[in-house]
């Protein structure tokens, strides 16, 4: 469906713990389970023969809504390594690369091709972020990422490391701007 | 070259342009932003914090971040213990992180505290022209301002303490022109010119833009009014909104608590009126334009913002909603569904359980001097439960000293104490499974006040009027 939304994926009753592990049971919490906490019959994850799978096929705008990173989490952490989707809101696509976590948009016609192809049979991928492809039986799909972001992924880069780096530049800019003039008057 | 307010302000606080490998000669990547104000609260700091110290990190200018606790805070009496085992760990856990770290913190106990988007104007700490961020999508807000402001998530935060800095793709610019005249000013609101503007644009309109809101009805709104409309650019999808600040913004900012002082914010007021504007021949990436000449007000029926219609309308059916788009209509009809609601019903014929003022998008003075007009001398319906809940201490202080408090209180409605309370709750504010609620918060998505809850997002009168009658109305006959 479209607009899956981060109240969906990590419901707010599970955003008062205080550390980055943990938030997988509670993934789809409220489509998940019932009031008394039983697992609801019809939703797909409760379906055993989605157990264990670690792609995630979805539409528009997933991940909309509140910035909460605990929604990467949750997802991650119940086993989720890819998603595809026709497209993402912005802060949750920036979450994904803290994680690990891989999203991949693809066009409209080729996630309804890839709906049809799951809605009839079991289906197998590999996907090479490596190569930027989509391996699947009958074709290969390719998608975009950008160079930054996969280096980041593939390396497993520490992005305050990478700026830390940088020091001698931010604190040049300290200096020079203008704007950050207006900090004095937070003393 | 022709700029926008928003290419004005990335230009100024770019660090490093366009790559995180200058040797690489990589032009396509992200720019290093400086962060001139960080505003955290216990919800989306603690793992932020606790990475920070496992990896003996420090925080780079403590005295450019303050926190709040807003999300999780109960709304009853405050000199009650917290109930909440894990909510009080949680909030206790912000309080430490803040004291070990020389962090500005308003918690509970402090005439300052209040929702994260509310105290950042209110103390003054919203500057134009500057950027802002804080682990929450309604960080928007402060665009009303003029300021570059946008939610991110954990490991931002974190790097945002540890380096000031944030790594950021340049979002595309999107202008939307409001034009027209509101025919009733006092019942039709800034709440109702954003709900139209995202039933236009959808709920990923605005995805990967910087929105402006321009136009002489923008110019003519207070600067609650323009926080309104800002903060929910968020649910058009948008990294953030934005307002040229002019004379309003100006003397917003006069006296308070962080704001420059008189001389000194003098010469900044002549900066920022120098440069704090978009060219007037600047090509943006995309122009919409509104007209609200027959805006009326706004109500949603369905489970995303852009569900939404005139308050003298009906329920639509999904065809109509969908506009030929078959996604859309599954979704219109699974919403109709979690909603209980028919197509063809009027708005007007439309019964609430409960009813909420409050949250980052309307719990300003204003909005609560706006709804005690049509509350005062009238009772709540026998059938509603209604509260509000103050965006910050000093909102809640300054509205009792114009005994707002009595009126809401003598027509039947709680009056509590500042948080986010019942727009997500997370704390004991919630809806129980099937009830619904006019409510003047920002997210009607399913289960977010509650699992199971319905919500309708309204104007903070409309939401009012509402709890008088027991169902809506068109509030423009109140007024």
């Amino acid at each position: 469906m479209m607009n899956v939304d981060t109240d969906q994926i990590i419901p707010k009753q599970f955003l008062k713990l205080i550390q980055r592990s943990g938030y997988g049971d509670f993934l789809f919490y409220d489509w998940r389970f019932d009031h008394g906490g039983n697992p609801k019959k019809g939703f797909i994850l409760n379906d055993p023969k989605y157990k264990e799978r670690q792609v995630l096929l979805t539409r528009d705008n997933f991940g909309c809504g509140s910035s909460r990173e605990h929604a990467v989490w949750a997802l991650f952490d119940y086993g989720i390594r890819v998603i595809i989707a026709s497209s993402f809101a912005d802060i949750f696509y920036n979450n994904c690369f803290k994680k690990g976590l891989l999203p991949i948009y693809l066009s409209q016609n080729e996630i309804e091709y890839l709906f049809n192809l799951v809605g009839k049979n079991d289906v197998s991928v590999e996907i090479s972020l490596h190569e930027e492809t989509i391996s699947l039986t009958e074709k290969i799909i390719n998608f975009n990422i950008d160079s930054t972001r996969k280096k980041i992924l593939l390396e497993g880069i520490d992005e305050i490391d990478v700026t830390l780096r940088f020091n001698d530049r931010i604190l040049n800019y300290e200096k020079a701007s203008k704007i950050a003039d207006y900090n004095k008057y937070l003393v | 070259m022709q700029k926008t307010l928003f290419d004005r302000i990335w230009d100024s606080h770019i660090v490093i342009n366009n790559t995180q490998d200058e040797n690489a000669d990589d032009t396509n990547g992200p720019s290093l932003i400086y962060i001139d104000r960080h505003l955290i609260h216990e919800v989306t700091s603690p793992q932020a914090f606790a990475s920070l110290k496992q990896s003996g990190r420090k925080v780079r200018r403590p005295s450019l971040t303050i926190a709040t606790t807003d999300h999780n805070v109960s709304t009853d009496n405050r000199s009650l213990p917290i109930v909440d085992q894990v909510s009080k760990r949680q909030l206790e856990t912000l309080s430490r992180n803040c004291e070990e770290f020389g962090i500005t913190i308003y918690d509970m106990s402090s005439p300052d505290q209040g929702i994260v988007h509310v105290i950042g104007p209110e103390l003054g700490f919203t500057l134009p022209g500057t950027t802002i961020v804080c682990g929450d999508s309604h960080t928007s807000t402060h665009g009303a301002f003029g300021a570059l402001a946008f939610g991110i998530g954990t490991s931002e935060v974190e790097h945002v303490l540890a380096t000031q800095c944030i790594w950021m793709y340049k979002p595309r610019s999107f202008l939307i022109n409001v034009e027209g005249n509101l025919r009733k000013p006092h019942a039709i609101t800034a709440k109702d010119i954003i709900l139209s503007i995202i039933h236009k644009i959808g709920t990923d309109g605005g995805s990967g833009t910087v929105i402006e809101y321009k136009g002489k009805v923008i110019s003519a709104l207070s600067m609650e009014q323009r926080m309104t409309i800002c903060n929910m650019s968020i649910e058009g999808g948008a990294r953030a909104g934005l307002i040229a600040p002019d004379e309003t913004t100006f003397n917003y900012l006069r006296g308070r608590r962080y704001s420059p002082k008189e001389s000194e914010l003098d010469k900044l007021i002549e900066f920022w009126k120098n440069n704090l504007k978009s060219d007037s021949n600047v090509k943006f990436d995309r122009v919409e334009t509104i007209n609200v000449d027959k805006l009326a007000p706004q109500v949603t029926w369905g489970t995303n913002p852009s569900m939404v219609v005139d308050v003298t309308d009906s329920i639509p059916s999904p065809e109509e909603f969908a506009e030929g788009d078959e996604n859309k209509r599954k979704l219109a009809i699974r919403a109709l569904e979690y909603m209980n609601l028919e197509s063809g019903t009027p708005i007007t014929g439309v019964h609430v359980d409960r009813v909420f003022i409050g949250s980052c998008t309307n719990s300003r003075l204003e909005d609560l001097i706006e709804a005690s007009l049509v509350v005062k001398g009238r009772k709540v319906s026998t059938e509603v439960r209604a509260m509000i809940v103050p965006g910050s201490q000093k909102v809640k202080l300054e509205a009792e000293k114009l005994g707002l408090d009595t009126i809401f209180k003598d027509s039947g409605f709680e009056w509590r104490e500042s948080g986010c309370s019942m727009c997500l709750g997370m704390n004991s504010d919630i809806l129980s499974p099937g009830e619904r609620c006019a409510s003047t918060s920002n997210r009607n998505f399913e289960g977010r006040q509650g699992a199971g809850g319905r919500t309708h997002l309204v104007s903070p009168i409309m939401a009012a009027a509402c709890a008088i009658e027991g169902h809506f109305v068109d509030v423009r006959d109140w007024l």
